[in-house]
Order: C-alpha cells, then sequence, then structure tokens
C-alpha cells in the first residue's frame, strides 16, 4: 500500500509551501528520512523527507507550485504499485481547516494551481527570486564566468542535472542581466512605457503582510522617543575595540545596544512579556530579536539570553546569525521565541524611526543614527554624539509611565556604559 | 613521404636505427628467421645478421634481463615481445632492473633499452591475452611509456624510444600493425611527452591514445552529425604526459572523456581526471567522463567482448552527458 507525502508544516508559522525543487524523481528509491524536495516556507528554504521506504511512485506538485499544508505531494510505495492520481485534491488536516484553500475542494487534477512566480514570461532563464534560498548548484566554470561577468547565480535557473547552473544558464543569464542592467527595479520604471511591475507575493512577503498587519492593525501601538547622549559609548566602544585589536571580533554600537537594552529589560519585567490573548506572559528571560534585513523582507534572528552575553559574545552571535539569516539559512528555532527587538536603521542614515511590534512581543526598540549635534553644556555648546531612540509598545501591556522608565534605564545605561556592569 | 603500414613503419624506424648506431640491436621470440611473429622485423635478419637480430628461446624473464646487461654494457637493446601479455613474466627486470638503474647506481649507469611488442585486446584471444598494461607501466618512475597510434608516429615514436638514454616502453597493437598511413621519409622523430591535437574542436575534448585513437574520431565524426564539435587529442605519451596539452583543449571545450583500453580501477584516465580537475577546475562544466573497457577480464564470446570494450557509441553518449544534452 503506497504512502503518502503530505506538505508538512516545516516552520511553526507556515500554512503553506512552496515547492522549490525536487531532489527525488518518480522511480527513484527512496528511503525513510531522504530529502525528497526543497520547500519554501514562510522563513526559509527546508527540506522535505520522506516518511517511508520504498520508490517515489508519483510526484503530485509540479516544482515552483505553492501547497496547503497537509495537501498530498507525491507517492511512496512498491515499484509498479498504482497510486491514486486523485490524491492532490484529498485535503490533509491543515488544509481542511482554512476554508478558502483552493485545492481542497475543486476536483480540477493540478494542485492548488498558484501561477509559478516568473516575473518574466517568455524567457526561460528568469530573473525570478525563486531560487534564491537554495545552495546553488554550479559547474566551475559556470561560477567562473558569473563572477566575471557579475551575475547572480542565485538568479539563474540551472538546467543540468540536479538544477546544477552550467555555462549556458549563466550566459543566458548574463544576457538578460545586460539587458535589464539599465533600470535596477527599484529605482525608476523602465521607459519602454510598462507604468507598473507585477510581482507575486513571495512567501516571506505574505508573511511579513499577514504578520504585520495583525500587527499595527488590533496591537494599541504608542511610541516613546528619547535622545540618548552616546559619546561615552563610543569611547567605550573604541577602547574595546583597540583592546580586542588584532584578534578581530569588533563590538559595534549595535552590539552595545542589544547588550543595553537586554540588561534595562532585566530591571523592567514589564516590557519583557507576550500578550497572549487571555493573558500576558512575562519572560524571566530575555531574548533579543535583531531585525536583518535581507533580500525581498526581513527577518529577526534571536540572541538568547542576551544579558548573560559579553558584548563579544554577543557581536559573533549577531554577526553570525545575520550572515545566514541573508542566506535565509536559519533554521525556526533561531528567529522565533524572541522576548523583545530591536531595529536599526542607523546605517542608513536614518534619524529616527517608529518600528511595527512583532507579535506577541510588547515592544520594540528603533534605532536611528548616532550624530554629531551641538548641545548646550551649562553657558557653552559642545559637540555631542546622539542617538534618536523610539520605543514601540503594545498598551495592552506596558503603560506609558512602564515603558517611560524602562527607556530611562536603558538611556542611563548608554549614557554610562559602566552602569552595565552594575 | 610514403603511405606505410603502421607494421612496417616500426620496421623502418629500427632499420634507420640500426643502420645509424651499431649498438643498436633487436631481440626476442621469432624475431629473426620467423621475421617477427607480426613481421614487425622483416628483412631484418637479413640485413644486420645473427648477431644483432637475435632469436631467443620462450623465456621472457631471461631475454630481457640479457637486454639490461646489455644496457648497461654500453649496447642499445630492443627488446621485443610478442605481447605485453608475455611480458607480464618480464615485469621483475623492467621494474626492478630497468627503472631503477639509473637512481640506484646514483647516476652512474644510464639504461638505453626499449621494450616493445602489442598491448591490448585484438579480436577473439580471450581473457589472458587482451590485456592493456599501460596503467602498469606508466606507474613506474624511471620507466618511460609511449603508445602511437598512427603509422607515422609509431616510426617518428620508436626512433625517439631508441635513442633515449632511458627504458622506453612502446605499445604497439596487433589492430594496428596493418593501419596504413602517411609516413615522412628518413629522419622522422617524434619527441616523447608530446600529446598530438587529431582533430580540432570546440565543444568536448575526447582524450585517448593507442586504439582508443580511431575510437575517438569515429565518435567525433557522429558527433558531428549531431552539431557537437568534438576535438580529439592522441596523447601518445602516456610517461611523461604532455599535460599542458590537455589542459589548453580542456580550457578550450570546459568538457572531457577520456578513452582508454584497460579497466577502469586506477586506469591512465584516472591520472588524467586527476590532472583536469586539480589545474583546469574553473575550466570545467561537467564532471569529466571516462570510457574503459569493462571492469572484467576480457570475455571470448564475440558478443560480449564487443560489449566490454570502448566504442564510438559509448563516447558518442559519455559527450552528450557532458554536453547536458540528455
Amino acid at each position: 500500500m503506497a504512502t503518502k507525502v503530505h506538505m508538512e508544516a516545516l516552520s511553526p508559522t507556515m500554512e503553506e509551501g512552496r515547492l522549490v525543487k525536487w531532489t527525488k524523481h518518480e522511480g527513484d528509491p527512496v528511503k525513510s528520512g531522504d530529502t525528497l524536495a526543497e520547500v519554501e516556507t514562510d522563513k526559509a528554504v527546508m527540506e522535505l523527507v520522506a516518511r517511508a521506504d520504498g520508490q517515489l511512485l508519483k510526484v503530485m506538485v509540479p516544482e515552483g507550485t505553492t501547497v496547503p499544508v497537509g495537501n498530498v505531494v507525491a507517492w511512496i510505495g512498491k515499484a509498479g504499485e498504482k497510486v491514486d492520481g486523485a490524491g492532490s485534491q484529498e485535503s490533509g488536516a491543515g488544509a481542511a481547516k482554512s476554508a478558502p484553500a483552493a485545492a481542497v475542494s475543486k476536483p480540477a487534477p493540478a494542485p492548488t494551481p498558484v501561477p509559478k512566480p516568473a516575473p518574466t514570461p517568455a524567457v526561460p532563464a528568469p530573473v525570478a527570486a525563486q531560487a534564491d534560498a537554495t545552495r546553488v548548484k554550479a559547474s566551475p566554470l559556470a561560477r567562473r564566468i558569473a563572477k566575471e561577468s557579475g551575475v547572480d547565480l542565485k538568479l539563474v535557473q540551472g538546467s543540468g542535472p540536479g538544477g546544477r547552473v552550467i555555462k549556458r544558464d549563466v550566459e543566458a543569464g548574463a544576457t538578460q542581466t545586460q539587458a535589464a542592467a539599465p533600470a535596477p527595479s527599484s529605482r525608476l520604471p523602465a521607459p519602454s512605457g510598462v507604468p507598473y511591475e507585477d510581482v507575486p507575493l513571495t512567501q516571506i512577503r505574505k508573511t511579513i503582510a499577514k504578520r504585520l498587519a495583525t500587527s499595527l492593525g488590533p496591537i494599541p501601538h504608542f511610541f516613546l522617543t528619547t535622545e540618548i547622549d552616546m559619546e561615552r559609548a563610543a569611547e567605550a566602544r573604541e577602547a574595546l575595540n583597540k583592546q580586542l585589536g588584532e584578534e578581530g571580533g569588533k563590538i559595534s554600537f549595535n552590539d552595545i545596544i542589544i547588550k543595553a537594552v537586554a540588561l534595562a529589560l532585566v530591571q523592567h519585567r514589564a516590557c519583557n512579556a507576550w500578550f497572549q490573548d487571555d493573558h500576558i506572559r512575562y519572560w524571566n528571560e530575555v531574548h533579543i530579536g535583531m531585525a536583518v534585513a535581507i533580500e525581498d523582507g526581513l527577518i529577526t534572528p534571536v540572541i538568547r539570553n542576551a544579558d548573560l552575553k559579553s558584548l563579544r559574545e554577543i557581536g559573533a552571535e549577531s554577526r553570525e546569525l545575520a550572515g545566514r539569516a541573508r542566506n535565509r539559512r536559519l533554521k525556526p528555532e533561531e528567529y522565533t521565541g524572541a522576548t523583545f527587538s530591536v531595529s536599526n536603521l542607523g546605517m542608513f542614515d536614518i534619524d529616527q524611526f517608529t518600528a511595527v511590534i512583532n507579535p506577541p512581543e510588547a515592544g520594540i526598540v528603533a534605532i536611528g543614527s548616532i550624530v554629531a549635534k551641538a548641545i548646550p553644556d551649562g553657558e557653552r555648546v559642545v559637540v555631542r554624539r546622539r542617538l534618536r531612540l523610539t520605543m514601540s509598545c503594545d498598551h495592552r501591556v506596558i503603560d506609558g509611565a512602564t515603558g517611560a522608565v524602562f527607556l530611562k534605564t536603558l538611556k542611563q545605561m548608554l549614557e554610562n556604559p559602566l552602569a552595565m556592569l552594575l | 613521404m610514403a603511405t606505410l603500414t603502421y607494421r612496417d613503419a616500426l620496421n623502418q624506424a629500427l632499420r634507420e636505427e640500426m643502420q645509424r648506431d651499431p649498438n643498436v640491436f633487436l631481440m626476442g621470440e621469432e624475431v629473426g628467421v620467423y621475421q617477427g611473429a607480426y613481421k614487425v622485423s622483416r628483412g631484418l635478419l637479413e640485413e644486420f645478421g645473427p648477431q644483432r637480430i637475435v632469436d631467443t628461446p620462450i623465456a621472457e624473464l631471461g631475454f630481457a634481463g640479457i637486454g639490461v646487461g646489455a644496457a648497461m654494457g654500453g649496447l642499445r637493446p630492443v627488446i621485443e615481445f610478442m605481447t605485453w601479455n608475455f611480458a607480464v613474466l618480464a615485469l621483475d627486470q623492467i621494474v626492478n632492473s630497468a627503472a631503477k638503474m639509473l637512481y640506484m647506481s646514483g647516476g652512474q649507469i644510464n639504461m638505453p633499452i626499449v621494450f616493445r611488442g602489442p598491448n591490448g585486446a585484438a579480436l577473439q584471444l580471450s581473457s589472458q591475452h587482451s590485456q592493456a598494461w599501460e596503467s602498469w607501466l606508466a606507474h613506474i618512475p624511471g620507466l618511460k611509456v609511449v603508445a602511437p597510434a598512427t603509422p607515422a608516429d609509431a616510426k617518428g615514436l620508436l626512433k625517439s624510444a631508441i635513442r633515449d638514454n632511458n627504458p622506453v616502453i612502446v605499445l604497439e597493437g596487433e589492430m594496428l600493425y596493418n593501419l596504413k598511413g602517411d609516413v615522412p621519409d628518413g629522419e622522422h622523430i617524434v619527441p616523447i611527452g608530446r600529446a598530438d591535437l587529431k582533430r580540432e574542436g570546440t565543444d568536448v575534448t575526447l582524450v585517448c591514445h593507442s586504439k582508443t585513437l580511431a575510437v575517438a574520431l569515429k565518435a567525433a565524426e557522429q558527433l558531428a552529425e549531431q552539431n557537437v564539435s568534438a576535438e580529439v587529442l592522441d596523447l601518445r605519451s602516456l610517461r611523461p604526459l604532455d599535460e599542458a596539452a590537455i589542459l589548453e583543449s580542456v580550457k578550450k571545450t570546459n568538457r572531457a572523456v577520456v578513452v582508454e583500453e584497460g579497466w577502469p580501477h586506477a586506469g591512465i584516465g584516472a591520472q588524467i581526471v586527476d590532472l583536469i580537475q586539480r589545474d583546469a577546475f574553473d575550466d570545467l562544466d561537467a564532471p569529466v567522463q571516462r570510457i574503459t573497457q569493462a571492469d572484467v577480464p576480457m570475455p571470448y564470446n564475440k558478443l560480449l567482448e564487443r560489449a566490454a570494450k570502448a566504442s564510438p557509441e559509448k563516447v558518442v553518449a559519455a559527450a552528450r552527458r557532458v554536453l547536458y544534452l540528455d
């Protein structure tokens, strides 16, 4: 009796997955635990593994298709065994619950007919962001040509075995890139007369939309802004980095801020909390989510127990997590479970901004640029490095005064970094 | 320039070298009165007499050893093995004496000896008489190994081998002896260690030597009909190997298929793949493929023998694989 392979929930919030690539093909022998396919979840590209031994009898879902969790995507069984071709419409547990899940009840033979997100029709090697998250398999020559011609291998669809990118793919990609080069999509529209470009939502963009709409809408936000004198923090940072010297692993302002936020939260548990419908969970541990911009979105890897870690440890960990976040190689447990978040746009010359709370957390601080400013000091005017920091609070958890005292502690710590030693 | 068979090209090389240098002599089974089991030494006994064309008993180790001693004494022996299958009996002299003499004498004793004879399979000679030993022989430091595929290369390489002050293995082929081709008259020397581009192409390099040149050329023709331009590189020398020529070709075509007569495990092709992956890594668009004899003793049965050997069809299939055409 053949076994169904379902689209599994590969992340805690996953409701549907896009089948990026079949790594096994019909007729291939499979063993339990073998990777069958790569699936783009709402956060990362994960592996869908076999739960049975035998042969991959039938693949129900073509690559590039998005399928609700629970739907049958393939069959495993004995060679020659017949399988029910209609299995694709069968609603799995997950799909059945979400009422409008398209593929559930329709008798259409194809599974969820979400179109392939190839924004450039008529070109076989699209600039789609669809393969961007997988490790790119490419021939050495293809890698070299890509490097020399500035083609991003991640954007090239491989036509070799197992999706290997080979010379002809890169060359096709290079001509496309050249053609597209004069008008980077984020700037002015192409002069060709097309007034807009329709780009389907990627899984991560959908998730961001959905999750943040559950934030600013339903969550009663309020904002507290304070300006912090960073002169002594800057001095401390310079001294520390001088001491680290050749050892490497420099401390950044962001590391100092994460550490200070964590220590301030230890003193203000009221801000280190989750809103949970009928209860508030105040955390005794401090896990700081760190917003990292990645291609086509953002993700918040978590520095766990940040209050207990040294600046150096925080620095090393945040660099490592951010690196893997950009390659979309974070495991679900690495981007979930934060108790409070920090979002830093200082490097983009943003003076000040408000960040959207990442539920169920109750607060987030938004960090602007550190700017030299003329500040009155008694009768004189002195130039000091200053930082504007805005905290977004969920009013269901944090009241104005609660947030304010937390910020006061945070400000003290940053203005007098020695306070962190207390 | 004359059109000669491979056999007669070898004969010409022997004759010219024996005329040129009185220290050169030929020794082996049936080389004199019978004029060679494959008639390579036709007419030589008549011209040079029994002192220089020496018939031996069926005792490979013995006459190989006599050759080694003669070379130590300053002569330039050419030792003919009726086939390399029989030379297995003489390996001790080849490997332990000839290959190591210069090294173990601290550079005092040269070893200007040639061991030659047909190598690899002919037709239906079965397992014990159909073996290609080049990977064994090329494995040994101290030996040079050449495997000419054409009459002209046979003449030029045998002349180089006889003039070389080191032991040189010349691998011929029963199926090659009747092959005809243009051979330059007189002083035609092919240097040892130099490969030859037998056909130019742009899409894939077929690396071959000896009998597999014909296989590769036929494959290249079939590939041309499929709009694939194959380059055929005849190694000619297996030790030293013309690494520069291999790399140059692979850098041009980005793909390679290595064709050889021997078995796959630790074969000559493995050495070439090692070179390519190390020194042409960034030029490769596909893993290098090898076509070898099947990993079995050569079957006697005609159909099985054919199936076991490298063939143009197998080479074409491998070329299509490295070109991602299937």
